[in-house]
């Protein structure tokens, strides 16, 4: 379980790396979320993985740990704010600059224009 | 229980009531009993932080513990003498910026009270907290209140730079995230004096991954701080935003470097076993070249404003020097040295905002436009404060690099540190007076607009400029104070020694 558990999230970690490397506040955005998603796996495994225990002592004795548990639980919330905060001021940037790329101008593409010379 | 024993704690419900309060209908819709409301909780604030000062000078660190559960289970807030110093500092950067932008600047858009409300609150709440996950919901909180200032009044410039800042510490947070499951992996805890005291028990094994997560850590408060590579965004995000919230951002840095020197100074310090000192190695380098890099900024800027950021990432550098030279004197020097630079950079901030006010068209820009009408006094305080800056006597500026200066004992070190440090200071000597030359004397033409500042402005950044030349006098306490916060942070705090202090 734990390849499978931390080849995924790699794996997801990865994914938002490569979009947030692209110069456009979308696909930014997109990063982000599956960076957060990354992240609050990874809290998730790092009380270790258990199956089929409860967050609370039930007298067994055979608990998972519930701090990781309450610290994603913050993790999501804050994370949610954020991205919309984040797509409200791309939207924003986008009515005001008049495209979506993260410098507020599209790069100047030279390949392109010598080909049209 | 008397009030007194919560003392720690007010300078995060204060401006948290404060912020709220403030969204109420009566409140919100006149921004007259908005600015009396906020300059009268600010007062509070600054007496509470000062008394919190006493309380911690006499009876030493303080520790409250949220809903009376005890360390590592429960969440404390931790108070020792760096941290009530840093919450007077903020307390007093709040009371000035609210008066400076009470003169109009809170008027370009909305809910401009309780965002600074909620940005002060977060500040505080991160030089408090006792934890590393709190740390990081405070990040949080002051980081999305400086969002929405940095865009306060709106305009495509502002736009522009706050998707860069938005961005990089929306990266910034998830790191942090990631770098707080990695410790909590190997620790099993986030309560700083339990992650202390369980460093140097690791196995070998674990030892590798905690120190990635350590210096994840590291990445993640350099940014915030504008540690070397991470600098990039700082220039055109504080240059772009309003005066008073750059003055405000001021300390925002300085919540980076207090992180930097709580978590790798203290918890990763000379206690922590195999892990002992990890960012030394790496911070020394960057502390080095993050002062020559804003140095050579400082002498390409084009503007008043650019060139206040620039200087801010010089001081950075400077403090983050202290930091790695890792011994109490050196901390001393630092605390001092981190107190005087917040002040004067606020100033200058809030100053180019008079400046830029004053010349029209031309804003802070160095070029020749008409003289302004309040040109005499603009120029003195200028003048001042670019004593203040460049660290010459008889300002604090001077104290503190003096100080810094004197902590080196390395010889290897003192030829780095002396050398940088001090032709830094000979760069900020020859670009402010340029600065001040163009924007005071290279005039055409008189100004005929009747366009003044207002006095509260002047009294904003009256009372910081009044600080620098009081640090200087009361320099012997000040010092004697840093010291104790030094000695403080160097000792460390451990579990047992926190649950002791509560009873």
């Amino acid at each position: 379980m734990e390849v499978v558990y931390s080849v995924c999230v790699g794996f997801m970690t990865a994914c938002g790396i490569f979009l947030m490397l692209r110069g456009h506040t979308f696909t930014l955005v997109i990063g982000l979320t599956l960076l957060s998603y990354a992240v609050n796996l990874f809290l998730f495994a790092s009380g270790g993985l258990t199956i089929g225990a409860p967050a609370v002592l039930d007298g067994s004795g055979n608990y998972a740990d519930p701090l990781p548990q309450a610290l994603v639980l913050t993790a999501i919330v804050i994370g949610f704010a954020m991205t919309a905060f984040a797509v409200i001021l791309a939207m924003r940037g986008r009515a005001d600059l008049g495209n979506d790329h993260v410098d507020g101008e599209e790069p100047i593409d030279r390949l392109a224009r010598e080909e049209k010379a | 229980m008397s009030l007194f024993d919560h003392l720690v704690i007010f300078p995060i419900l204060i401006p948290f009531f404060v912020g709220v309060i403030l969204l109420f209908p009566s409140l919100s819709g006149s921004l007259e009993k908005q600015r009396i409301f906020t300059i009268s909780a600010n007062l509070l604030m600054v007496i509470v932080a000062i008394s919190l000062l006493i309380k911690v000078q006499q009876d030493g660190i303080q520790m409250y513990a949220l809903g009376d559960w005890s360390a590592p289970f429960g969440i404390v807030l931790v108070a020792d003498a760096f941290s009530a110093l840093m919450i007077a500092l903020s307390a007093l950067l709040g009371l000035t910026v609210i008066l400076y932008a009470s003169a109009g600047e809170d008027k370009s858009g909305a809910f401009f009270h309780p965002l600074i409300m909620f940005q002060l609150m977060g500040i505080n709440g991160a030089f408090l907290t006792g934890d590393a996950f709190n740390l990081f919901v405070f990040f949080e909180v002051l980081l999305i209140a400086s969002y929405s200032l940095m865009i306060h009044g709106g305009g495509k410039q502002k736009i522009q730079a706050n998707i860069h800042y938005v961005f990089l510490n929306l990266i910034g947070s998830s790191l942090f995230l990631f770098a707080l499951g990695t410790l909590y992996g190997t620790l099993g805890t986030l309560n700083f004096a339990d992650m202390a005291d369980k460093i140097p028990l690791l196995s070998d094994s674990e030892q590798l991954i905690t120190k990635s997560g350590a210096l994840l850590l590291l990445a993640v408060f350099g940014l915030k701080a504008a540690m070397l590579p991470l600098h990039f965004w700082l220039p055109k995000a504080y240059s772009s935003t309003s005066a008073s919230v750059a003055a405000l951002f001021a300390i925002m840095t300085k919540v980076g470097i207090y992180s930097i020197w709580r978590v790798h100074g203290v918890m990763f310090g000379d206690q922590a076993g195999e892990l002992a000192n990890i960012a030394l190695p790496w911070l020394w380098p960057i502390a080095l070249l993050t002062i020559a890099i804003g140095a050579i900024s400082v002498l390409a800027s084009q503007s008043l404003r650019v060139l206040c950021s620039n200087l801010v990432i010089v001081s950075v550098g400077t403090l983050l020097v202290t930091i790695s030279l890792n011994s109490v004197q050196a901390s001393t020097a630092g605390i001092y040295y981190l107190v005087h630079s917040t002040i004067a950079c606020a100033a200058m901030f809030l100053l180019a905002g008079l400046i830029q006010q004053q010349r029209g068209k031309a804003e802070d820009r160095f070029v020749t436009a008409r003289a302004m009408p309040q040109s005499a006094k603009l120029g003195f305080v200028f003048a001042l404060l670019a004593i203040g800056l460049i660290g010459m006597p008889p300002l604090s500026g001077f104290v503190g690099k003096a100080l810094i200066l004197q902590s080196v004992t390395d010889a290897k070190q003192m030829t780095w540190v002396w050398s940088l440090i001090l032709v830094a200071g000979l760069i900020s000597l020859i670009a402010l007076s340029r600065a001040g030359t163009s924007l005071f004397w290279r005039t055409s033409g008189e100004n005929t607009s009747a366009l003044q500042g207002h006095p509260i402005q002047y009294l904003a950044i009256g009372i910081l400029v009044g600080l620098l030349p009081l640090m200087v006098l009361f320099g012997g306490p000040l010092t004697d104070y840093a010291q104790l916060a030094a000695e403080q942070l160097n000792n460390g705090l451990s579990l047992q020694q926190l649950n002791e202090v509560a009873k």
